[in-house]
């Protein structure tokens, strides 16, 4: 074996494998982790914190829905509160009218608010950018009023309380962690088909008709298509949250769902990293515990922290969390897994690469 | 003073313990509640859509601040907790989980709005917390029998209406009446109320009916086609922007009905003065706080007690603000409650002590009007006295009138 033969073959081990492991193994063991981690913290906080982090998922789905339309495809959308909703209220309905148990009402949450996203996604076709932003805020805007206005179905002002679901009695575990897990179980779904879609030949599509309509269209994507695909799939992701937020919140009104909800998911996404999966987390994290710590510090003007930290945000990380510090993290990881690679012997590379 | 209030305390605290053995402490205490400290909790639209009603929480932390500076309750300082909830019900499950959960408050102090309210009540009635006093008018949390943790304060609006229909039966009674209303809870309330005012009597006297929609540009319409109805008695159930315009538009069309309207749209700066002071004469509504811009009270003890706090804890806040007469008021219904409760401090005292008042006259009330309740009646505030708009400003007349269900 010649010496340049060896030297190659290092440095292709260096690019694929590090630690004796394989990238995408180490993406296994680091998700992994990240889900063993998230089972278990449940059971090292109390109920109210548990609480807290069944809503940081809940808008972590939402914000991954987001995430879809106008991060990976460019169309911005203020309205998403409404199709939150529109979940919500397809779940409290199903559930306080038609005795439906909580879990099936995921499915027809999604699929109303795939239907619904799909038909405002067409003539959203017409619109780009900021005018298409208008268009959606509309939907936020009136979204509370329509509630108000279809009062037979939606209980108006008043509501709709819910009769919170019970866990298991053989899980031993209460309802709050129940809740938990089924929203991280929900989630992790919700990721999993996010991924499968944006990691190959649609996400690439999403983009290249984001970056450069003209051009994706001269290259045979279906723009039409693909965008209202896109505008549907967001929308059931963001119903789902919706759904998953009525009967763990247990209550639904037209004031949950202000345009500030809208606006909250969009803040979320862009803190998080807008065309990132991971961010959405990020961005969950923030909508819900960034107004109350503002709280906390001042309750004189919470608001105007609200704004501070937004503003440092996008100016320390103008692309989002993730976005600035997925590519960093990802050269460290490298460089530190890289260090025993190199320090290890030539023959160490051979026995790694024939088994 | 203070002193020697606080050693006579410590005095008959001591001899509760010789007199109980050793065994027995001071108090027996719910969560929340200790020999120094009572903790509330409360949730308050600082930001958002309603976030005027922020004043209230500020008020009645104004007040348990002068309660605390003069000794507190029994010894005992009110500890009030109050977070920003922005009028949002996911936020107020949240707020409150927080305050029962983590900070472990003995009670729910005035959360304020329907929705927030009703988006927590299932909560604290199945974790047994009382949930005191909502600042809230809609008539649903008098329900003891189903919510027995749950207590309202103001007169409804459905209790409003009844003290409407009560005066109408006796003064006017061949009254042909319109009712504009919004097309919601609050303004179907009215519907409901002025029908169980009139009782058997209602189909006939009630005439016509017309709806508005908050979105709604104006109410003109409905206007005119209640006045086409041959009504003689207008009750209009409306918040402020569409109550001028009624005024305004009756007035114009010639229509000179005996005109009702609904408490929560009587303010003379967003009403009356838009509306055009002079189209609003001879209106009636009905109120139960003394107005602190009525010069009648101007002289009186009690709005001079009012005005000291405000000057000396409240300084921040407009003296012309009704929401600072019921900030103040509520709270001292709350600080009775806990002085009655004694050094029994559990959640269970506290509702059977909010379940038992007995015609308590608060300073700030008109005359007359009492806070009352009992273990099937959890509506604490239930009369009212009429006033009317005479150009300038809301005079009272009558006799105050129970709006209490028949």
């Amino acid at each position: 074996m010649s010496k340049g033969f060896t030297v190659t073959a290092a440095d292709k081990l260096a690019a694929s494998q590090y630690g004796g492991l394989s990238l995408d193994a180490w993406r296994w063991i680091g998700t992994l982790a990240l889900i063993a981690v998230a089972a278990a913290l449940p059971f090292a906080i109390s109920s109210y914190h548990v609480f807290e982090l069944t809503m940081v998922i809940i808008y972590t789905i939402a914000v991954l829905g987001l995430n879809i339309l106008t991060g990976y495809n460019g169309q911005i959308s203020l309205g998403h509160g409404g199709f939150f909703a529109v979940g919500a209220y397809t779940a409290a309905i199903l559930m306080h009218d038609y005795g439906v148990p909580y879990w099936a009402t995921l499915p027809p949450a999604a699929l109303i608010c795939f239907v619904l996203g799909v038909l405002f996604g067409l003539p959203a076709l017409r619109f780009e950018g900021p005018y298409l932003a208008l268009v959606t805020l509309a939907m936020a805007v009136a979204t509370p009023q329509v509630l108000k206005y279809f009062d037979n179905w939606t209980g108006g002002q008043q509501g709709i309380n819910l009769v919170k679901p019970s866990p298991p009695p053989l899980l031993g575990i209460d309802r709050d962690r129940w809740l938990y897990f089924v929203a991280l179980a929900v989630l992790l779904l919700a990721i999993r088909v996010a991924a499968n879609m944006l990691n190959g030949r649609t996400g690439r599509a999403l983009v290249a008709i984001r970056d450069h309509p003209i051009a994706a269209a001269a290259m045979g994507i279906d723009n039409a298509r693909y965008k209202t695909l896109a505008f549907g799939t967001s929308t059931l992701f963001t119903g789902v949250a919706g759904a998953l937020s009525a009967f763990v919140v247990g209550f639904v009104a037209p004031e949950s769902f202000t345009l500030f909800l809208s606006l909250s998911f969009l803040v979320g996404s862009a803190i998080g990293g807008i065309a990132t999966i991971s961010g959405a987390i990020i961005g969950g994290f923030f909508i819900e515990f960034v107004p109350n710590l503002a709280n906390d510090i001042s309750d004189a003007a919470p608001w105007a922290l609200y704004g501070v930290a937004m503003l440092l945000f996008m100016y320390a990380m103008p692309r989002g969390v993730v976005g600035t510090l997925g590519p960093w993290l990802a050269r460290s990881m490298r460089h530190f897994l890289h260090r025993p690679a190199l320090g290890g012997s030539e023959e160490d590379c051979e026995r790694r690469i024939t088994p | 003073m203070t002193m020697k209030r606080g050693s006579v305390i410590g005095l008959a605290a001591a001899s509760v313990v010789l007199a109980g053995g050793l065994a027995l402490a001071a108090g027996e205490y719910g969560p929340g509640a200790s020999d120094t400290e009572i903790k509330l909790g409360n949730t308050m639209p600082y930001s958002g859509p309603a976030s005027a009603y922020g004043v209230i929480g500020k008020a009645e932390t104004a007040y348990f601040d002068m309660i605390n500076e003069q000794g507190g309750v029994n010894g005992r300082k009110i500890n009030f907790i109050s977070r920003d909830d922005g009028y949002s019900p996911p936020k107020t499950v949240e707020q409150v989980r927080k305050l029962v959960e983590e900070d472990q408050v003995l009670a729910l102090f005035q959360t304020l709005g329907t929705p927030p309210n009703s988006a927590i009540r299932d909560y604290l009635n199945e974790h047994k917390v009382p949930q005191m006093f909502v600042a809230t008018g809609a008539a649903k949390w008098n329900d003891p029998k189903h919510y027995p943790w749950t207590i309202g304060w103001q007169p409804s609006y459905q209790i409003e209406a009844r003290i409407y229909a009560r005066y109408i039966l006796k003064e006017l009674p061949n009254a042909k009446i319109a009712l504009l209303y919004q097309n919601d809870d609050f303004g179907k309330d009215y519907l409901i109320g002025l029908r169980e005012g009139l009782g058997a009597k209602a189909d006939m006297m009630i005439v016509a009916t017309k709806t508005y929609e908050t979105t709604d540009p104006t109410v003109d319409s409905q206007i005119v086609a209640l006045q086409g109805s041959g009504a003689d008695v207008l009750v209009t159930a409306a918040i402020p922007k569409f109550a001028a315009q009624a005024i305004r538009k009756v007035y114009d069309i010639g229509w000179k009905p005996t005109h009702f309207l609904s408490n929560v749209a009587i303010s003379v700066k967003q009403v009356m003065q838009p509306a055009g002071p002079e189209k609003g004469i001879g209106i009636i509504s009905a109120g139960y706080i003394k107005e602190p811009t009525d010069p009648q009270w101007e002289n009186t003890s009690e709005y001079k007690d009012w005005l000291a706090w405000m000057q000396k804890y409240n300084p921040s806040a407009s003296t012309t603000d009704g929401n600072n007469v019921y900030g103040y008021t509520v709270s001292q219904t709350m600080v009775s409650v806990l002085k009655a409760a004694g050094n029994n401090l559990t959640r269970e005292n506290l509702m059977k002590q909010a379940a038992g008042i007995h015609d308590e006259k608060l300073p700030m009330l008109l005359p007359g009007i009492v806070v009352s309740t009992s273990a099937d009646d959890f509506a604490p505030i239930k009369q009212m006295q009429l006033e009317k708009w005479d150009g300038t400003t809301w005079r009272l007349f009558g006799e105050v009138i129970s709006g209490a269900g028949s």
